[in-house]
């Protein structure tokens, strides 16, 4: 591309110098306005290189695709056949990022590790807004976004702290939506698995529930033990006790629908405004969960869509930190139904 | 393609001359600059309508578009073979392209400037396009009842999105109408209630247009294919 | 107020006192300038009695040429709004390192990021281009006024309406916290409770009418409204990238207000398009409001083409080299414009075949353009150069946007975009194409037209010295976010942890500051200009050795623009005119037919102004007494037949006597 830009910056300095209206030197010719070599010439030349360009970029477009499994693992070496993978669940939350590792049964908050040279496969979700997962010494971005499923395929080739965030916009706490990637040996990375296991606690869906509620700068959190299918539940918008999995949905409406007399699908269907009715809507949530003071504006001042927050929407919960990551403290709800906890098709 | 001459009074005084490289068509003396006679553009109005309605397809486009990505997502809930009516809806497409046979013959009358049956045919025009809406709002009104109103899934929501959007383009045409019944015989066939009665037929025509599309695409298509 | 809560609601909605944000000193100390300065020009105008003046002669006005430069200032007022939000946003970002907060908590911060972009493109960028093509258009094909002159005022008017709405929510509640187009579902009713996002909505719904309507107006001026002889191939080609720009805009608005309205809907009735449940597709919204949004960009840059093409065939004293291409390049991208949407969420997932044609569709888009810049270069080649400030304008175009362009074909390299996407290296790349492309040309076309539309020219030094503030202010400003965003850093944070890029937000704040004096030192130029009027004067309407029909009449133009419709046998046709020796008449003037003022469309976006406002604040009786009545306005307005007046015949030749006169004073 430098092959037209300099020349084409060099040549307007150069013209707009020497065609200068005192340069008396100059040739002067007003009636000078078409020739059909230069035509040919201006239009073909951008035209080969956005060819040649082209090429690359379908070809770059397929290799590089996030989607497609890895074959390398860095420039020099090709993917064994038989080589281990690392899975990795990626769940977007008001604003931090929570981690399964489905293989280990772990899983953890705003820290993510792999070892160095083993390929990973990321499976992304968000469990409210559309977010962003993008740790550029690792690999470009992709949406996380509710109810859906992106992935992307990586590899980190040496070992250090990275850093990870949100690179889509999401609300107040998107500043400090940031974590820690680690790329880790093989013995870094078990023993921080082991540290895992040893001093997380329990991950089951009150406690995600818990969790899930808006924060920010939330610490790092290690979970040892994870519910059996939480991350599909996450992913299919049914952690809630008595809500129908996405996936379900899917299934009926492939069916035809469930005809007129399904009113209560609708309430088992509802998943955004639950945050509203829990009292801890989004944008308040900066005061209680930051533990930074509130400044002017920080609540909201205007009215609120009427019926649909509760008058305490503003309040401090409760102290943050007393609560998270414990199991099932001050949760109102009883488990899901054990039909809900179905894995998804 | 340069080269067209302009037009053809102003190119019948031009003679070629000792001609500068990129000129086409000089002239030895100094053509006609200047238009001393009396210079009117020609009406803009029905161009500028239609392009008006050309816009106005890009929103139903819109809404078909979304009611194509969404038609089938009933979350758990009726879908068109649960609730369309297709008799209904067949009477409610017949008034309609009856309205829109009845505003012709309405324009006929006004090329043979009969006041009293332009507006009778006016007046047909519109008790036909009120029946569609009634029909439409009773069609509605039926639906939410039965619970299955825009808030319950996304295929209602794009539902009532596209047949609402389209039936608030017909009550618009029907204030347009009675206005016009005022003007027409306060004013008589002037040029502008003539131009204006043509405004309103391209609307209506084109309503019927969205509508036949509607009717195939969402409810045809949504009872008979599920 | 009221004791009785229901009483109050349904008087006022959900708008109470909290709603004004006395409490926050920023906005105060806004608002109380802001007031000062409203009530210093009110009383002004009364003190000098030019009510009257203001009224009968601009806001009712259907004159084209008032019009335009009704949009012009209007847009000059949006853009020192948009640009505080500028400077806020990077003093934020220069500051907030570590334990350093900053200034602005996230609730601001958004509101600013979100305001500024809204600002900028459809309150400043807008109508801005609308104004020079409102005003130059008509003149350059030789026509009297538009094809439908009260709609012309009329869609003024909604664009207003919708930048006072814009405007209000920084004194009575709040803006969105979204970014600039609103992304559900965090634009949803769940996720964004408060009037934020329904002020975002409703300004624009309003303004977009006003768009729309403009776009049909244009089109038809330009199709039916032609001087005889000029055939398309002869049209300007100011004109033809009007005409390419408003087919856009009619084939895109409309898209924008159709998914805007389906957020409404989401928001204010419960619907289910944007939301995660009950079937709802957000994806759907991203997609819809990009169809919209791309060729929005297109809409900004081809009349800057435009204006460019005009100002260096003029500066250059020569014809514009390749005119057949210039219009065919500029075809091709209105087409393409819509084929290339996508490239702005390739990492939604979408597989990489998707990814890579719109990739390509969206190289190919360099092309045509690649083939205007060589057009303007080759047609300075040869040429006699003056170096008057719209021609430094054109020069400082050339060279910084073909380096956005550089930058916007590496973004529409997929693997390249999924690490540079929402980063500053964006940020950067579209500030150098808006302000490198656009600004820059309407710089130049203000400098360019100025002359014509008030009679005396802009003052060179001022003019030049605003050129160079913002040149250099744009490559210290935006240069370092090229940088950080090769380094990874992300757009819209108001806080950062590593302090090693605190020095670049430095630079790039330094650069902001150089651009404010480049707005200042620009608008010294205009009351310089205006102190020194006398001295500027241009007597013979045709101040640059102009090419166009524009430069055939006199400075200001006469109402009815020419006394005698122009006859076009060549391009260039004023050009053509000169050096063939034309003669204009100087008896048989015949009356002139012309529309007359009305004052509807004032009163019909007042309304919808006000129905805005209490369709925000859920103050329902306000809302249907404001739509009723603007039924009733807009149905009282079609009973009145009486629109149209002929100016005497004696009028133009006295108007017309005094041009000669002073013509033949020179």
């Amino acid at each position: 591309m430098l092959l037209i830009i300099v020349p084409v910056i060099a040549l307007t300095l150069i013209f707009a110098r020497r065609y200068r209206a005192d340069n008396k030197d100059a040739v002067y010719d007003p009636d000078w306005h078409h020739s059909t070599q230069l035509e040919v010439v201006i239009w073909t030349a951008p035209l080969l290189i956005i060819i040649a360009l082209g090429a690359i970029t379908w070809l770059a477009t397929h290799t590089l695709d996030p989607y497609r499994p890895l074959t390398r693992i860095d420039g020099e070496q090709a993917l064994p056949a038989d080589a281990k993978h690392l899975d990795i669940q990626v769940v977007a939350l008001d604003w931090k990022w929570l981690f399964f590792y489905p293989e280990l049964g772990i899983a953890s908050v705003n820290e993510l590790a792999a070892p160095v040279d083993v390929p990973v496969s990321f499976k992304i979700t968000s469990a409210t807004v559309m977010n962003s997962f993008f740790i550029p010494a690792l690999a470009g971005q992709v949406y996380a976004m509710a109810g859906m499923q992106t992935q992307l395929h990586a590899v980190i080739n040496e070992e250090g702290v990275y850093n990870g965030f949100s690179a889509n916009y999401s609300g107040s706490g998107f500043s400090r939506m940031n974590f820690a990637f680690h790329g880790m040996s093989q013995e870094g990375f078990d023993q921080w698995v082991a540290k895992v296991k040893r001093e997380g606690k329990n991950l089951d869906r009150a406690a995600f529930m818990w969790l899930e509620k808006p924060s920010e700068q939330a610490p790092v959190q290690y979970f040892a033990t994870v519910e059996n299918g939480l991350y599909d539940a996450v992913l299919n918008m049914c952690v809630a006790p008595g809500k129908m999995c996405m996936s379900e949905m899917h299934h009926i409406d492939a069916m035809g629908g469930a005809g007129t007399e399904s009113h209560e699908n609708r309430e088992r269907l509802q998943y955004d405004n639950h945050r509203a009715e829990h009292g801890d809507e989004a944008s308040g949530a900066t005061f209680p969960a930051s533990g930074r003071p509130p400044r002017s504006g920080d609540v909201q001042p205007e009215g609120m869509k009427p019926d649909a927050v509760a008058p305490e929407a503003n309040q401090p919960q409760s102290e943050p930190d007393a609560h998270q990551g414990h199991g099932v403290p001050g949760s109102p709800d009883t488990p899901a139904p054990a039909q809900l906890n179905d894995k998804p098709n | 393609m340069t080269a067209h001459p302009g037009t053809a009074d102003t190119a019948a005084k031009i003679v070629p001359q000792d001609v500068p490289a990129h000129a086409s068509a000089g002239g030895t003396e100094a053509p006609v600059f200047y238009e001393t006679k009396e210079h009117h553009a020609e009406s803009s109005t029905m161009l500028g309508f239609w392009i008006y309605l050309m816009s106005d397809a890009l929103i139903f486009a819109v809404l078909f578009a979304t009611y194509g990505v969404l038609g089938r997502n009933y979350a758990a809930g009726p879908s068109p073979a649960d609730l369309f009516d297709l008799p209904l809806i067949a009477l409610n497409t017949a008034l309609l392209l009856f309205s829109s046979i009845t505003y012709g013959v309405a324009m006929l009358e006004v090329e043979k400037r009969r006041m009293g049956l332009t507006l009778f045919w006016l007046g047909v025009t519109g008790l036909f396009g009120l029946g569609f809406l009634g029909i439409e709002l009773y069609e509605f009104h039926h639906l939410i009842e039965q619970g299955a109103g825009p808030q319950r899934s996304a295929f209602l929501s794009a539902f009532f999105a596209l047949v609402g959007t389209h039936g608030l383009h017909v009550t618009f045409g029907i204030i347009w109408l009675v206005t016009l019944m005022f003007q027409l015989p306060k004013r008589g066939f002037i040029p502008e209630n003539r131009r204006r009665l043509l405004c309103l037929g391209m609307f209506w025509h084109f309503l019927d247009v969205i509508w036949i599309g509607v009717f195939t695409f969402v409810y045809l298509m949504g009872v008979l294919l599920a | 107020m009221f004791s009785d809560p229901d009483v109050q609601q349904f008087i006022f909605g959900r708008l109470t006192w909290e709603a004004i944000p006395y409490h926050d000193p920023i906005l105060l100390m806004t608002f109380v300038a802001v007031a000062l300065g409203g009530i210093a020009l009110l009383g002004a105008v009364t003190y000098f009695g030019k009510w009257g003046y203001l009224w009968n002669e601009w806001f009712t006005s259907v004159d084209h040429k008032k019009i335009g430069i009704m949009y012009g200032i209007l847009a000059i007022v949006m853009l020192l709004r948009g640009f505080a939000d500028a400077i806020m946003m990077l003093t934020q970002k220069a500051i907030a390192f570590g334990p350093n907060e900053g200034y602005l908590p996230p609730h601001h911060f958004d509101q600013v990021f979100t305001a500024h972009g809204v600002i900028m493109i459809f309150f400043f960028a807008m109508p801005l281009v609308t104004a020079v093509m409102n005003f130059v258009m008509p003149l350059q094909i030789g026509a009297r006024d538009v094809a439908f002159p009260f709609l012309n005022n009329f869609s003024f008017w909604m664009t207003a309406g919708g930048a006072a709405i814009t405007m209000l929510s920084l004194f009575v509640g709040e803006f969105a916290r979204t970014g600039w187009l609103a992304y559900p579902p965090l634009s949803g009713a769940a996720y964004s409770p408060g009037v934020g996002v329904d002020y975002y909505i409703w300004g624009l719904q309003v303004a977009g009418v006003g768009t729309t309507l403009s776009g049909i107006n244009l089109i038809a001026t330009i199709v039916k409204m032609r001087a005889p002889g000029m055939t398309m191939m002869k049209l300007p080609v100011f004109t033809w990238t009007t005409l390419c720009t408003n087919i856009l805009i009619v084939a895109a608005f409309p898209v924008l207000t159709a998914t805007l309205t389906l957020l409404t809907l989401d928001r204010y009735v419960g619907t289910h398009f944007f939301t995660n449940d009950l079937g709802g597709n957000p994806m759907m919204y991203i997609n819809l409001i990009w169809i919209w949004g791309h060729p929005e960009v297109y809409i900004l840059i081809l009349p800057a083409f435009g204006i460019f093409s005009e100002v260096v065939s003029t500066f250059c004293g020569k014809r514009l080299f390749g005119y057949a291409s210039m219009v065919y390049a500029t075809v091709v991208i209105t087409i393409l414009s819509y084929l290339v949407w996508l490239h702005h969420f390739f990492t939604m997932g979408s597989g990489a075949s998707v990814n890579a044609f719109f990739g390509i569709t969206t190289m190919i888009i360099s092309i045509p353009t690649g083939a205007k810049i060589f057009n303007w270069l080759f047609t300075m080649y040869r040429g006699r150069i003056r170096y008057e400030v719209p021609m430094l304008w054109t020069i400082g175009f050339m060279v910084t946007f073909v380096i956005g362009g550089m930058t916007g074909v590496l973004l529409a390299v997929p693997p390249a975009d999924f690490v540079l996407h929402n980063g500053l290296f964006l940020i950067a790349h579209f500030h150098n194409v808006i302000i490198g492309g656009v600004v820059f040309g309407l710089m130049a076309g203000i400098n360019y037209w100025w002359p014509k539309a008030f009679g005396y020219k802009l003052d060179h030094f001022w003019g030049a010295t605003s050129f160079w503030f913002w040149l250099t202010g744009f490559y210290f400003t935006f240069m370092p976010m090229y940088v950080l965003g090769l380094m990874g850093v992300t757009r819209r944070l108001n806080h950062f942890d590593d302090p090693s890029l605190q020095i670049w937000f430095m630079i790039s704040t330094f650069g902001a500051c150089l651009i404010a004096l480049g707005i200042a030192t620009f608008i010294i130029q205009m009351v310089v200009s205006f102190m020194r009027r006398h001295e500027l004067r241009d007597v013979t309407g045709d101040p640059w050795q102009g090419r166009t029909l524009e430069w055939s009449t006199s400075s200001p133009p006469p109402d009815y623009n020419f006394a005698f419709t122009p006859v076009i046998h060549d391009l260039d046709a004023w050009w053509d005119m000169k050096r063939r020796g034309h003669s204009r008449p100087t008896e048989g003037y015949r009356p002139i037919h012309m529309p007359k003022n009305t004052s509807t469309g004032i009163f019909l976006s007042g309304l919808s102004t006000v129905l805005a406002f209490a369709l925000i604040w859920y103050i329902w009786w306000l809302a249907a007494a404001s739509f009723i009545g603007l039924l009733v306005v807009a149905i009282a307005h079609t009973f009145n037949y009486k629109r149209d007046f002929y100016i005497p015949a004696e009028e133009v030749m006295r108007s017309e006597n005094r041009r000669n006169q002073a013509l033949a004073a020179e």
